[in-house]
């Protein structure tokens, strides 16, 4: 399962510190479906659900700084990406969630300057490997991902490589 | 080398791909000596080792792996219970540590029980990162993660880069690690500190208790700190003996405090009480600004402030006096050991008597799914870390965040009090 190095989508815009428990509250987290976690999406914070609800999709989020604030839920990026969010463009993010996203395969990236660009519905379209995005009102550069970041991201994150680990280790 | 970060000392010890010689920015692969994982992340990590089929290759030993039941305990519905069972199963099936319903916080039990000074703890749990203050490189990692090391024993992290923050003057009562800490978000902000090591130094530290150290380095998370480290030190070195009877290390000399540039500064000395409005941590005040604020709830509890001393110190403000009318006063402790030693002392009793509702321990509240959570439109003090709308029950309640003493203040009157007037 790799990851596309072009994707397109519709903006959903969000603000600054927006936490995991935004996107799911705690009450759900004994819950390890995907489709089950995608229908419960910012229950704690109505005005974004229902703009993300009306959304076109695939959709994109561009989000201010801090993406991803507090609780170490996995249940976040998998909720999101279940959902039909292709991938994450922020200011910045909280590390936990960066890397919970990365491992499954939710594109993650850090983009400054975006939320000028960009209004609800607009269709922006990211290119890895040109390093850029394009927006209706033009384009934008992309921050460096680490190497070893952009490969793990690639190849679908840590769950792929425990696979192709585990498929290994019982053929030997 | 002395000037290194506490981060990169500890790290440089547990790289498993060649080089030690580390720098921020480095991105390295790391051998944990202490795994952690909890009800909530526990489950979503067995779902992926049976998703990978990495299940039959995973080892619970090599790295010392701990499954927690506290988020949900003790369960408040049969799906909850029925899951419970298969992480019993699990915890068994593979050896795993394993504490189950009604032992605690997987936070305390690591720091009464497992971890120690120049260790690398990962955990499935954001507030992994309290052992800071035990001298421990530890921080939290996801669920998927943490199946990874359960298979390979390892896993990449960045070599982080460091916010080095001085304390000046004394902590004096009723001044707690709780106000310090949330001084500190307020000049951080909700990711002033992200991916940074927060190191603390200075002359302040002989007057902050192993017990506030926790409360503090707990919360840096809510800046966006990967890791929150206090030196090893005469205090360290005393609550290691008297608390888990360790003997000091040699090893440890390379974690004593050190001298460097600080990045912040903090004048213990001249703090007041301080208090994080709804919605968010870092949205911090004096309690002065808000006094008199009315409230329908009063949480004492979780991996940030529901230790021994913490209780004691509510209990000393509620001693002899009553939760006001109309008002409810929820104490969780941390753990069955706090539990336990709280009964002994009396403590349990003077809150009790004071009209608490208490409760087993856990997380409760703190993780708002059951045990206290608050309905729409009510506020709550409560002394645990996180405020965001829904977190403790209704997306309409608002919540503020506070020290113990200011908890048990505002429990008296009914609405926000600075500890000082009582
Ligand atoms: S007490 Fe609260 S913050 Fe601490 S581990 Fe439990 S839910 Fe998380």
């Amino acid at each position: 399962m790799n990851v596309d190095r072009v994707l397109e989508g519709y903006v959903v815009k969000l603000g600054d510190n927006v936490s995991t428990d935004d996107i799911i509250a705690g009450r759900y987290l004994h819950i390890t479906d995907p489709e089950e976690l995608a229908s419960h999406l910012f229950e704690n914070r109505p005005e974004i659900r229902e703009r993300l609800l009306k959304a076109k999709k695939p959709v994109i989020l561009v989000a201010g700084r801090g993406f991803g604030y507090g609780s170490s839920r996995e249940h976040a990026p998998i909720a999101l990406k279940t959902y039909g969010v292709k991938a994450v463009l922020a200011e910045s993010f909280h590390r936990i969630f960066y890397r919970n996203s990365v491992n499954n395969g939710l594109l993650v990236i850090e983009v400054k300057g975006m939320a000028d660009l960009v209004d609800d519905g607009d269709k922006i379209r990211v290119d890895l490997r040109a390093g850029i995005v394009e927006t209706p009102r033009g384009t934008i550069r992309i921050g460096k991902i680490p190497d070893y970041v952009i490969n793990l991201i690639l190849s679908g994150g840590l769950k792929e490589k425990l696979r192709s680990i585990a498929s290994q280790k019982s053929h030997t | 080398m002395a000037d290194e970060s506490l981060a990169v000392e500890i790290m440089s010890s547990h790289v498993t791909n060649g080089t030690k010689d580390v720098g921020p920015g480095d991105i390295v692969v790391v051998k944990p000596d202490i795994l952690l994982m909890n009800d909530v992340t526990a489950l979503l990590a067995i779902r992926v080792l049976e998703e990978t089929g990495a299940e039959d290759i995973i080892d619970c030993k090599r790295n010392n792996t701990i499954i927690v039941l506290d988020h949900y305990s003790p369960p408040p519905t049969a799906r909850i219970a029925s899951s419970y069972r298969r992480l019993r199963a699990f915890a068994r099936k593979h050896g795993c540590l394993f504490k189950d319903v009604g032992e605690g916080i997987m936070h305390q039990i690591a720091v009464e029980e497992l971890v120690e000074p120049g260790q690398l703890a990962l955990g499935a749990d954001s507030h992994t990162i309290t052992y800071g203050a035990l001298t421990v490189f530890s921080t939290g990692i996801g669920s998927t993660e943490a199946a990874y090391i359960l298979a390979t024993g390892e896993l990449w992290l960045k070599v982080p880069h460091t916010i080095n923050v001085e304390l000046k003057g004394t902590l004096e009562w009723p001044l707690t690690g709780k106000d310090v800490v949330l001084y500190i978000l307020g000049q951080t902000g909700g990711d002033g500190a992200v991916y940074a090591s927060v190191e603390f130094m200075g002359d302040g530290l002989k007057s902050i208790q192993v017990s506030d150290r926790l409360t503090i380095s707990n919360m840096m998370v809510e800046g966006g700190a990967k890791t929150a480290l206090f030196p090893v030190d005469d205090i360290l070195l005393d609550w290691l003996m008297r608390e888990r009877g360790i003997d000091p290390r040699p090893a440890w000399k390379r974690l004593s405090p050190r001298k460097a540039e600080p990045d912040l500064y903090v004048d213990l000395g001249r703090l007041e009480p301080m208090i994080a409005l709804p919605a968010a941590p870092y949205n911090v005040a004096p309690v002065r600004e808000v006094e008199g604020v009315e409230v329908d709830q009063v949480f004492i509890g979780s991996c940030t402030n529901a230790r021994y001393e913490d209780l004691a110190e509510a209990a000393r403000i509620l001693k002899g006096k009553k939760v006001k009318d109309g008002v409810r006063l929820i104490v969780t402790p941390a753990s069955r050991r706090i539990y336990h030693k709280a009964i002994e002392t009396g403590i349990m009793e003077v809150l009790h008597s004071a009209g608490a509702v208490i409760t087993p321990p856990g997380c409760g509240a703190c993780f708002g799914s059951h045990m206290g959570v608050v309905g729409d439109d009510e506020v709550m003090v409560s002394t645990s870390n996180r405020n965001f709308p829904g977190r403790m029950g209704s997306p309409k309640a608002k919540i503020y965040l506070a020290s113990p003493q200011t908890a048990a203040a505002t429990a008296i009157t009914g609405r926000i009090t600075d500890p000082r007037d009582i």
